[in-house]
């Protein structure tokens, strides 16, 4: 068996699949039948029941974000983030005030208040990554990140830090929406990575720490009203 | 993954003797069963979304090879190539044979169980190449001369901090920590530098998604997502009956997903990934492969136990399992533990080869009453009970005593008489606070705990008493 003639374990394992669901015999037309069916399935896009998320949904996407250990600010414009950054970064722990950001930021003013931020991919060694988002979810206060040559993923996931900035008029209520977001852009991503708080463990003795093996802290930037 | 299951009731009795797995177990009983229950009062209607999580499965199920073959024709449009194995064997010369093609030394794996199953970890080693489990849990064990994981979502949940620590301290040569924070910081540091170094990574699939050829990874520690992206090459690998078939089927079974594990609203990471690398991205990988793993799952397709294919292995069942609260999962003698262990083992196995696993239930029905996709858990084992009667399994003392009673139960002026007899020989036996301590020839009952005793009258009796009142 190899690679190159998996072809006969794929028609055995189908075989078998149709002999359990007793529609192994030569009849197209039932066949036909079901794959008309599962299309139209498809074709429908049908959510199951959904919590009713009511009033205003950036205000839920905060409380939830904060619940799931993402802390959250809110500034007026782009034009703060950098200010804001920085502070963050003295808040906690005297963070170092140097990283990365995706390209998408590289404009943004960083070494006007004393940030040491590169537009480019990290390989490991940044203790900071500055990213955007697709868009967010309010329901679970969930980032939606995918991936693409101006969104490199692990700007999100190997820094010690991670801070999104978060358009307000992203912000979806639920993870249909972010799909059908999604699917209106064309073709799914490589990568779509729906983060909620930073990286943390149960493991041992189910107790909760955060910093398993991604950022051990998120700060999110919510920017607009 | 070596089966021994034969010898539940050994290893059962050796569990509940076990003072510091008893320890470990009365801390984590606790916890799960409050934290889900919380969680699921966030849904508007629990009911409502368990019922159409139980349709989506099922839906999937009911037209499996129409998904199988959707999900294959998508995930190929997007540059993934698609592997069938019909048996565990063929998952590990498939892994084999990837890292062969792409030069591959160094493997990176988030938590795959169908991987347990087939032994990969140990075929990957015996090829001369290097394996190493990225979940937290997996590593532990890994590391600990691959002691079997004991929970599905939580491997080594029956290990305590200083067990963790003194495995650490040996293993790493490290000084000895005592805090949990440390512990995960210096798992961090030694994990860390394998994610850089690694040639392919390995992951399961929580779901295939069969209107984008997507697998989905779900993880708190995204340590899937960092196998899976760092690597050049991915493979993941998952069961036939993982398919779902829209991803607003996902988002459904993701409100309860969660919820059902470990009491979150939401995991902390969860990716939906689909195909390779595009123009002008840095990370991701660049040949992504799916194993699409049968090893005994269309038998059960086609069988009477045929819901247990509906399970998204979130471990509810266990956690609320009396059985599972008692015993840990090594008891089970598989990769499944707990209630929907006690169906998959013997279907996968052999159920000669897990005799008692379908008996390792009190039928308390709790397991089925908090399973999200409505697996009626106690039925089925009441079915493979009758499978193991009928191809005579059960021990010729059962079958006389069943024939006995049968023989009884047809009789039912006899019947009254010697059950009423029974009852008083019973309450006759039992102490001044309504307890038996001990019944000759039935240990089993009485060596572990003292039974209640019957009022001293059968039912009927009462309800005669009650009817002429």
């Amino acid at each position: 068996m190899t690679i190159d003639d998996n072809r006969r374990s794929r028609e055995a394992l189908l075989a078998r699949v149709r002999t359990a669901l007793r529609r192994d015999g030569p009849d197209d037309a039932a066949r036909a039948a079901g794959r008309a069916a599962a299309q139209a399935y498809l074709a429908a896009h049908r959510s199951g029941p959904r919590p009713a998320l009511s009033g205003d949904i950036a205000g839920r996407f905060l409380r939830r974000a904060t619940d799931m250990s993402s802390s959250v600010e809110r500034i007026a414009t782009f034009d703060e983030a950098p200010s804001a950054v920085l502070r963050y970064l003295k808040t906690v722990d005297a963070l170092p005030a140097a990283g990365v950001c995706w390209p998408e930021f590289a404009a943004q003013g960083w070494a006007g208040a004393g940030l040491d931020v590169e537009s480019r991919p990290t390989v490991g060694h940044d203790a900071l990554g500055i990213t955007g988002c697709f868009c967010a979810i309010a329901e679970t206060g969930t980032l939606v990140l995918v991936s693409g040559a101006q969104t490199p993923t692990a700007t999100f996931l190997l820094p010690e830090t991670h801070v999104a900035i978060v358009r307000t008029d992203r912000i979806v209520p639920a993870m249909e929406d972010a799909f059908a977001l999604l699917r209106a852009e064309g073709a799914l991503p490589r990568g779509v990575s729906l983060v909620s708080g930073p990286s943390r463990t149960g493991d041992i003795e189910q107790t909760t720490v955060l910093g398993a093996h991604g950022p051990r802290r998120l700060h999110i930037l919510l920017v607009g009203q | 993954m070596q089966v021994a299951s034969m010898h539940f009731r050994e290893r059962a009795h050796d569990k509940l003797h076990d003072a510091q797995l008893q320890a470990n177990l009365r801390m984590f009983k606790d916890k799960f069963v409050p934290l889900r229950r919380d969680s699921l009062a966030e849904l508007d209607d629990f009911e409502a979304t368990r019922e159409a999580a139980r349709a989506i499965r099922q839906r999937a199920l009911d037209d499996l090879d129409v998904w199988l073959e959707i999900f294959d024709e998508n995930a190929r449009a997007r540059g993934a190539t698609v592997l069938y194995a019909q048996t565990p064997a063929e998952v590990n010369a498939l892994v084999l044979e990837i890292a062969r093609r792409h030069d591959v030394r160094k493997i990176i794996k988030s938590k795959s169980m169908v991987s347990e199953e087939s032994g990969l970890d140990h075929a990957i080693e015996a090829a001369g190449l290097t394996v190493v489990e990225t979940d937290l849990g997996e590593y532990i064990l890994q590391i600990n001369d691959y002691e079997p994981p004991s929970h599905i979502v939580g491997p080594a949940l029956h290990k305590s901090r200083d067990e963790v620590a003194e495995i650490f301290h040996v293993r790493h040569g490290t000084a000895k920590k005592t805090g949990i924070d440390e512990l995960v910081g210096e798992g961090r540091e030694v994990l860390r530098d394998h994610y850089l170094r690694a040639d392919m990574g390995i992951s399961g699939g929580n779901f295939l998604v069969a209107e984008t050829g997507s697998v989905v990874l779900v993880t708190n520690e995204g340590n899937a997502t960092l196998a899976t992206t760092l690597p050049q090459v991915h493979v993941a690998i998952s069961g036939i009956e993982k398919i779902v078939p829209t991803l607003e089927d996902v988002a459904t079974l993701m409100r309860l997903l969660p919820r059902s594990a470990t009491g979150q609203s939401i995991s902390n990471y969860v990716d939906i990934l689909t195909g390779i690398k595009g123009p002008g991205e840095f990370h991701g990988a660049e040949h992504m492969y799916f194993i699409v793993v049968d090893s005994g799952r269309s038998a059960v397709l086609g069988s009477e136990v045929s819901a247990a294919l509906r399970c998204i292995r979130c471990g509810a069942c266990m956690n609320h399992c009396p059985v599972y609260q008692n015993i840990g999962g090594h008891a089970y003698g598989w990769v499944y533990p707990g209630p929907i262990g006690s169906i998959l083992t013997p279907m996968y196995v052999g159920l000669e080869n897990a005799l008692d696993l379908p008996q390792a239930s009190t039928m308390c029905n709790q397991c089925g009453v908090v399973c999200p996709v409505k697996i009626p858990l106690p039925d089925l084992q009441r079915k493979l009970r009758e499978q193991e009667f009928e191809r005579h399994l059960r021990p010729w003392y059962e079958r006389m005593a069943l024939k006995g009673w049968g023989w009884l139960a047809r009789h039912p002026a006899l019947y009254a008489f010697a059950s009423g007899v029974g009852v008083r020989m019973l309450r006759a036996l039992s102490g001044r606070n309504g307890m038996i301590r001990r019944l000759p020839f039935a240990g089993g009952w009485t060596d572990e705990r003292d039974m209640p005793a019957p009022a001293g009258r059968t039912f009927r009796e009462l309800y005669k008493a009650r009817a002429a009142r």
